[in-house]
């Protein structure tokens, strides 16, 4: 019998490290024919800390929400034969989770289920053997080949052909030329590649060592930004057991090709994304994107030609080169082949990590694997692709998930971050969160984005305090044009998107806050109330001992009273009245 | 009106002058002076030396890698990683990204804010405290989260913040009786 515990960092936030130290302790003294295994991350995170017993028979049972008191129980259970822990049981070989049954894993294919960080797991789950086939029986132009059959397209947001980049990066004479792996996943929001890099790192590797045969590279550079201490960690080590097994140094599997792979830690700047910004900061400048042409696979890091490919893209790789470009191509549509991971979160039932195929819609990954909104409250939007993507109403939920059209609605495919709100969010306020965000990662450079957005903050600022002007929305698309026409990179290009779709889709709630100075999802907290309704409260005086500046009064047994001029709308007293009461209501 | 390149960041007042032992740092630069393309990872060794990044040291950092001082602190004023003024022993990370947002990330600011009595990017006056904010912790599907020293807490309520920081006082406390005692 196998127990293993999922340990990525949310997992660890979770408690995952307390269960590991019960098992470790005194679990497994008690019964050596356990055997104890760390995994990364599956992806249910709504679930986090997980336990999965492996059953001698194959059958795998997935615990929940796994409290450290509850671990013996569960495995005195499996280990007398009184089948499974009924109330935490979240999945088992006979009932997959719905979180899990629409999946498709290609580049999470090894997320949570093998060691991290143990280079035995992963080879046998197949990995290394791409490489082995690559170097033995491809030439670096049949690899660009396969990767051109299978039609994948950069993952990081922007969905460049992989194939191209390569190509071109392969074409240049100047050497030694280089790949770099982009870790430096700033969307908030998004945690697609620090999932993948803490629960699969080799595979990555492996990706990176296939496109450095392919390019003609002798070196590999991750860059991963200093917020992913794990990731950091686990990279460090899969590096090194890769070098002691040959699959990374001088001379590899036989051939004369030689390779190697370093670590670079970002410090924090979310532009640092874009490519050219990106390279500066790997060479250890103010990490400022600069004009393309030419592009990094010309001129890229120490003015040399280099590939820049995001996690997801390098993990997809090896499984391309294992299965033949046109499995992969068999997935998805026309022009999205494969599969896409989307990092699910905010107001959703069954938050985490989800890899989906192509061109299924926005719906299906909502409400068929996220399993619909947090207390079935209504939708109201996804949020696609951070603070450069857009906001995607309810009437389009049925939008297939491709490049082309979530481009048309006005956001982007973006790195795959996917939020969900609900009613409770106001639009105003999520744009002016979505701004406040690309004005303090404006590196300053353009002018329009530098200001521009600082002058767009400003007015979505006003808005939400109250204080909105007629004409302050036609201000906010004349702003968004310019910012958009003017700037070098794609943080500037992008960042007006927010703005823009909630425009689009959500005019009636700016236009609730400026005419009618009223915030239909009652969040703005200028523009807001709370009140107790005398009728509803029973006077238990919860509200008041927990308002943090004691502007709540009221004698027990009577109706409490909120004084208005003091209250700070924290909305504490709307969370802590009883549900029974229900006698603070937002107006 | 503001123009867009923000206020109060005068160089005193932004790198305050202080006594450092700059030999703490002297292996970190043998290893990297050759190279100016380590510079961020000089820096952010340097910080890890001293928590933060002493005006002293980034003039010495920028000596021995043979680089104008200004391109040093250029760099080092680009990264919102490094800080310039020292941290508490207690380094508190509160989320700001999305998924936090949504869920009430404001209100655990207040209360920390409350609690401690500082502001976010401040730290308290005994030093074990410094409240900072970060663009996305990536653990959204915990969120509201923070993280302390490295090791993330989650979902949070206000209630729950102020308990974790009340358990650490309490932690410190014992900690500096026993050492009374001994």
């Amino acid at each position: 019998m196998i127990v293993q515990v999922g340990m990525g960092s949310c997992g660890i936030a979770a408690g995952a490290l307390e269960l590991w130290e019960i098992l470790e302790q005194e679990v497994a003294g008690l019964n050596p024919e356990l055997e104890l295994k760390r995994t990364g991350c599956i992806g249910m995170c709504h679930h986090e800390p997980l336990l999965d017993v492996i059953e001698d028979d194959g059958r795998i049972f997935t615990y929940g929400n796994v409290k450290p008191e509850e671990v013996g129980e569960i495995l005195q259970a499996h280990l007398q034969g009184r089948g499974s822990r009924g109330d935490r049981l979240v999945a088992s070989s006979a009932e997959p989770a719905g979180f899990l049954k629409a999946q498709l894993r290609i580049a999470l294919r090894n997320c949570g289920h093998i060691d991290p960080e143990s280079i035995d797991d992963y080879c046998q789950a197949g990995g290394y053997q791409a490489w082995q086939r690559v170097v033995t029986s491809f030439t670096p132009e049949q690899v660009i080949e396969e990767i051109k059959i299978s039609g994948l397209r950069g993952r990081g947001g922007a969905g460049f052909p992989t194939w191209f980049k390569w190509n071109a990066t392969r074409q240049e004479a100047a050497a030694p030329k280089y790949v770099v792996c982009n870790a430096d996943e700033g969307d908030p929001g998004a945690f697609m590649d620090r999932s993948l890099l803490e629960s699969d790192p080799h595979s990555v590797l492996e990706g990176m060592l296939i496109a450095g045969y392919a390019i003609g590279a002798r070196r590999g550079i991750i860059y991963c930004r200093a917020e992913y201490p794990l990731a950091i960690e686990r990279l460090g080590i899969a590096i090194n057991q890769a070098r002691a097994r040959g699959f990374l140094g001088e001379g590899l599997s036989g051939s004369e090709f030689s390779f190697d792979i370093s670590i670079k830690q970002g410090a924090g700047a979310f532009v640092c994304g874009e490519e050219t910004a990106l390279i500066a900061s790997l060479e250890g400048e103010r990490g400022m994107p600069r004009l393309k042409p030419p592009f990094p696979s010309q001129r890229g890091y120490r003015n040399n030609p280099t590939s820049i490919n995001n996690v997801e893209t390098l993990a997809n790789i090896p499984w391309i080169l294992a299965n033949g470009g046109s499995a992969f191509a068999a997935l998805g549509t026309e022009d999205s082949k494969g599969t896409k991971v989307f990092a699910l979160a905010g107001k959703i039932k069954r938050g985490g990590l989800v890899e989906v195929p192509m061109g299924i819609s926005l719906r299906q990954i909502i409400f068929a694997i996220g399993g619909g909104i947090k207390g079935d409250r209504r939708f109201k939007a996804g949020q696609l692709g951070g603070p450069s993507g857009g906001c995607i109403p309810a009437s389009l939920l049925d939008t297939p998930v491709d490049y082309a059209s979530i481009q048309d609605t006005g956001a982007i495919m973006g790195s795959g971050g996917m939020i969900v709100v609900d009613d409770s969010t106001c639009m105003v306020d999520m744009a002016r969160f979505f701004l406040d965000f690309t004005r303090k990662e404006s590196c300053g450079k353009c002018v329009q984005c530098r200001i521009g957005t600082t002058r767009m903050l400003e007015v979505l600022e006003r808005i939400c305090a109250g204080e909105g002007q007629e004409g302050d929305i036609e201000l906010l698309e004349e702003l968004a044009g310019e910012v958009k026409a003017a700037s070098l990179c794609g943080l500037g290009q992008s960042a007006p998107n927010p703005v823009l779709t909630t425009i689009e889709y959500f005019r009636d709630e700016y236009e609730a806050h400026i005419k009618e100075k009223r915030c239909p999802a009652g969040q703005c907290k200028s523009l807001i109330q709370y009140i107790i309704d005398p009728e509803r409260c029973r006077g238990c005086g919860i509200c008041a001992r927990k308002c943090p500046v004691e502007c709540i009064s009221g004698e027990k047994k009577q109706p409490y009273i909120i004084e208005q001029d003091k209250c700070i709308k924290c909305g504490t007293c709307l969370e802590v009245c009883p549900e029974k009461f229900a006698a603070v209501r937002v107006e | 009106m503001e123009c867009g390149c923000g206020k109060d960041k005068f160089i005193q007042a932004s790198f305050p002058e202080g006594e450092v032992d700059l030999a703490l740092i002297e292996e970190l630069l043998q290893n990297n002076q050759e190279d100016s393309g380590n510079l961020i990872a000089v820096l952010q060794g340097a910080q890890k030396v001293y928590g933060y990044l002493p005006r002293l040291a980034l003039s010495h950092i920028a000596r021995r890698m043979g680089v104008k001082p200004a391109r040093v602190f250029g760099v080092a004023t680009f990264y919102t990683q490094f800080r310039f003024t020292p941290v508490g022993k207690y380094l508190i990370l509160l989320c700001e990204g999305t998924a936090c947002h949504v869920n009430g990330a404001e209100r655990i600011k207040t209360a920390l804010g409350d609690e401690l009595n500082i502001e976010a990017g401040q730290t308290t006056a005994d030093r074990l405290f410094t409240l900072d904010t970060a663009a996305c912790l990536g653990c959204c599907s915990l969120a509201p989260v923070m993280m302390i020293n490295g090791q993330a807490y989650g979902p949070l309520t206000p209630d729950k913040a102020r308990s974790i920081i009340r358990s650490i006082y309490k932690r410190e406390g014992q900690l500096r009786e026993g050492a009374e005692e001994k």
